[in-house]
């Protein structure tokens, strides 16, 4: 396991798993990223816990939740299903979007895929559309450096106006810059102006014009921005839940662990 | 990429919810978003969309610096041959003959020592209770009947349990199981199910409410239903032991000992590829039926071959899989050698209830090639089909315990020549455990997943159907040729 090197390496001198223990937290830290990227090795390198992990897309299908200690402040990690896409409908790819739309995450670690990392760029891009706070992590880079790829990380978080650092989930390596970077931007230490893609004038006279009246039919939802955009684009579902005042219930429902599975049938779901 | 937009769910939340109706009306944010869409030029989202591809890649070209391909070669030669038309099936079936060949040939051993060694613990303390003067019913109660209940479990359950998990883990973290669902995808499609079943197919081999679970990768709800119902049809691991038990009595006996235990596990892969097949029968009659619709497409991705990690893989297969597993094996094991030993020593008109719920269930038995003492352990084994045959062969036995038996040889001896079993009834319960209804947690989570009391019940009836129909198929033929 990942998690045995850690008492050794300097690097983990702030970094105090907790496990399960999340009943008290500071902060709350989402991982999403597409499938197969490492997302559950870097939860369980960073909570000490033994998700299932393995090498196949679609592994994780339900949220799991842990703990860690960095920097004196407690933090709640949820790990998250794979997707590649913030648009897409399969259950298990909606329990990431949700989250990531509703449950209000302070921080998103999004996991790219070093040896992959345009098709990966494209889930950032879309995750930079509905939150500023976002961190990319570039995990699998041993592997991007057998197959003889370099990603320069540093122009990358230029060019996408947020932090990028360098991991390799499997040793935890890179794990302490990546916490130190999710520290400052949740503290606004570390300023992000995440890029995005310009909108015509109209569209964004529009979104203008439309979020004051959704944050006010659905009070205290996040992101009506995005609410905004699919009701330009006339969603229907979105139109329905936004009628029955369904947003409101949902942005409650993120709060919770996921509640239509109990632990122990999750646990097989791990499996 | 608009399609896929506006196929985005909020569904599936609950609609019960007191969530205040808000004064200010919904409806306004609604009507206004309409007019203002029919004053924006173009369409917007299309060309958002496509921003985000151009960027992704531009961005990339940027920051990515390839210098060779280096492993790559390696990687894609392997595939060429494990994903290749003509190698690809047989490969696998290769593979998973060697998994249960070393799970069977590794298994017996250690079987037999852990039964001896809590068989014995059992007998010591039985006489230890009775010199201690309790009454004959509560050591039977408690050590013939929960502890030996239990102890069978352990034995035969642990040791195949140990050895195929890691096999499996191993094969996972390498990244074999997409390979899988990539070489049988064409068989899915032909059967207007999704590729990806095969994926949640192989997680129903650890355990069917796992394969239930898994089902959420597929986004089409009509072949996530597909999937979640058909997902029984591979045997689990609470039912390998009762399929590797009847492999090595009845199929490996007929062997000379060298090549017994590659019968064996030729057997079972046999039973193994025809659960598959039944798997994809019972899809193609649900898309042309209850479940009509066409196979969609998908892509899926080929991760590259990882060195799986020992420390995980031990961690994952021993602690996660065998040992969670044994557990519930164990919760329910404990009350079914309760209920065994209950029914096999109250006595109603000279006989025991165990006698006359098999003999009740003797005709029905009977035409489908078993008899009624297998159909009563297969009730009282609905919360686990681990304890089928603990169940049966204390019932046999009818000394109101489950029975010691030391070794195959006994067991063959006891069920042909004492009970009449013949080819006809191991075949019949092989084809029956593979077909059967799912255990009680199974159904418990189709009925969570699918919040449908229908499709539970479905899920658990129809194979249960298909059952009946096979077994009484093959013991009618069997009958009328005069085979048996």
């Amino acid at each position: 396991m990942t998690a045995h090197n850690c008492e050794t390496c300097p690097a983990h001198a702030h970094l105090a798993q907790m496990g399960l223990k999340v009943e008290r937290f500071d902060r709350v830290v989402a991982l999403a990223g597409n499938p197969n990227t490492g997302k559950s090795t870097l939860f369980n390198a960073l909570t000490g816990l033994k998700q299932h992990t393995g090498n196949w897309p679609g592994k994780t299908v339900s949220r799991a939740e842990g703990g860690f200690a960095f920097n004196g402040l407690r933090y709640k990690l949820v790990d998250l299903p794979g997707t590649y896409s913030l648009l897409s409908a399969s259950h298990d790819e909606e329990v990431a979007r949700d989250f990531l739309l509703f449950g209000t995450p302070d921080c998103t670690i999004v996991v790219a895929d070093a040896t992959a990392l345009e098709r990966n760029l494209n889930l950032v891009l879309q995750v930079l559309e509905i939150t500023d706070k976002v961190v990319v992590a570039v995990n699998l880079m041993d592997e991007a450096r057998r197959k003889g790829i370099d990603v320069d990380v540093r122009s990358l978080a230029r060019d996408l106006g947020v932090p990028a650092v360098a991991v390799v989930a499997r040793t935890s390596e890179g794990v302490h810059a990546l916490l130190t970077a999710v520290d400052g931007v949740i503290s606004g230490e570390m300023q992000t102006r995440p890029r995005r893609p310009e909108g015509t004038r109209e569209f964004n006279a529009a979104i203008a014009e439309l979020v004051p009246l959704i944050e006010a039919a659905a009070p205290g939802v996040p992101n009506a921005r995005w609410i905004a955009i699919r009701l330009l684009d006339g969603d229907v579902r979105v139109e329905q839940a936004l009628r029955a005042g369904e947003l409101a219930s949902l942005v409650a429902r993120q709060q919770r662990p996921d509640d239509r599975f109990s632990r122990k049938i999750a646990l097989q779901g791990a499996q | 990429m608009t399609t896929d937009a506006n196929a985005l769910p909020l569904r599936g939340l609950p609609r019960d919810e007191r969530a205040p109706r808000t004064a200010p009306d919904p409806e306004a944010a609604i009507r206004r978003a309409e007019e203002l869409r029919r004053g924006l030029t173009g369409n917007f989202r299309d060309e958002a969309v496509s921003s985000i591809f151009a960027e992704a890649e531009r961005i990339s070209k940027r920051v990515v610096r390839r210098s060779g391909e280096a492993g790559r070669d390696w990687d894609q030669r392997i595939d060429r041959l494990v994903t290749s038309p003509f190698f690809g099936l047989p490969l696998m079936l290769i593979v998973l003959a060697v998994i249960f060949w070393l799970t069977i040939a590794g298994a017996n051993v250690p079987s037999a020592m852990i039964a001896t060694g809590l068989f014995w613990v059992e007998d010591r303390a039985a006489a230890l209770f009775g010199a201690m003067g309790s009454p004959w019913w509560l050591t039977g109660f408690v050590w013939h009947g929960v502890f030996r209940g239990l102890a069978w479990v352990i034995s035969v359950m642990l040791p195949p349990m140990a050895i195929f998990f890691p096999l499996f883990t191993i094969l996972e973290d390498l990244g074999y199981l997409p390979r899988v669902a990539f070489n049988l995808d064409f068989l899915f499609r032909r059967a207007g199910a999704h590729g990806k079943q095969a994926l949640t197919m192989a997680m129903g081999f650890g355990c069917n409410a796992a394969g239930v679970i898994a089902t959420r990768v597929i986004d089409s709800p009509r072949e996530r239903l597909v999937a979640i119902l058909t997902n029984n049809f591979v045997p689990c691991n609470g039912r390998f032991p009762t399929l590797i038990m009847l492999a090595t009595i009845f199929v490996a006996a007929a062997f000379p000992p060298v090549v017994a235990s590659l019968a064996a596990a030729g057997a079972v892969v046999g039973v193994v590829v025809l659960g598959v097949g039944f798997t994809l029968l019972m899809s193609w009659m649900l898309s042309r039926t209850v479940l009509k619709g066409e196979a969609s497409a998908f892509t899926l991705e080929l991760p590259p071959y990882r060195r799986p990690g020992v420390a995980r893989i031990l961690y994952t297969s021993l602690i996660d899989r065998t040992l969670f597993v044994l557990w519930r094996a164990i919760l329910t094991a404990a009350p079914a050698g309760a209920v065994i030993w209950l029914l096999g020593n109250i006595y109603v008109g000279g006989t025991s209830l165990a006698t006359h719920s098999a003999n009740i269930l003797g005709p029905l038995g009977t035409a489908i090639g078993l008899d009624g003492v297998i159909l009563l352990a297969y009730v009282i084994a609905i919360p686990a089909n681990e304890i089928v045959v603990p169940t049966m062969l204390m019932v046999y036995m009818g000394t109101g315990r489950m029975t010691e038996l030391d070794s195959m040889s006994e067991l063959r001896t006891l069920l042909v020549d004492q009970h009449g079993w013949t080819l006809l009834t191991a075949v019949n319960l092989m084809l029956f455990s593979l077909l059967h209804n799912p255990c009680a947690t199974t159904i418990l989570t189709i009925y969570k997943e699918t919040l449908s009391a229908k499709w539970a019940t479905l899920g658990a009836l129809m194979p249960l159907a298909v059952a009946f129909l096979v077994t009484f198929a093959t013991a009618t033929i069997a009958r009328l040729l005069g085979w048996v």
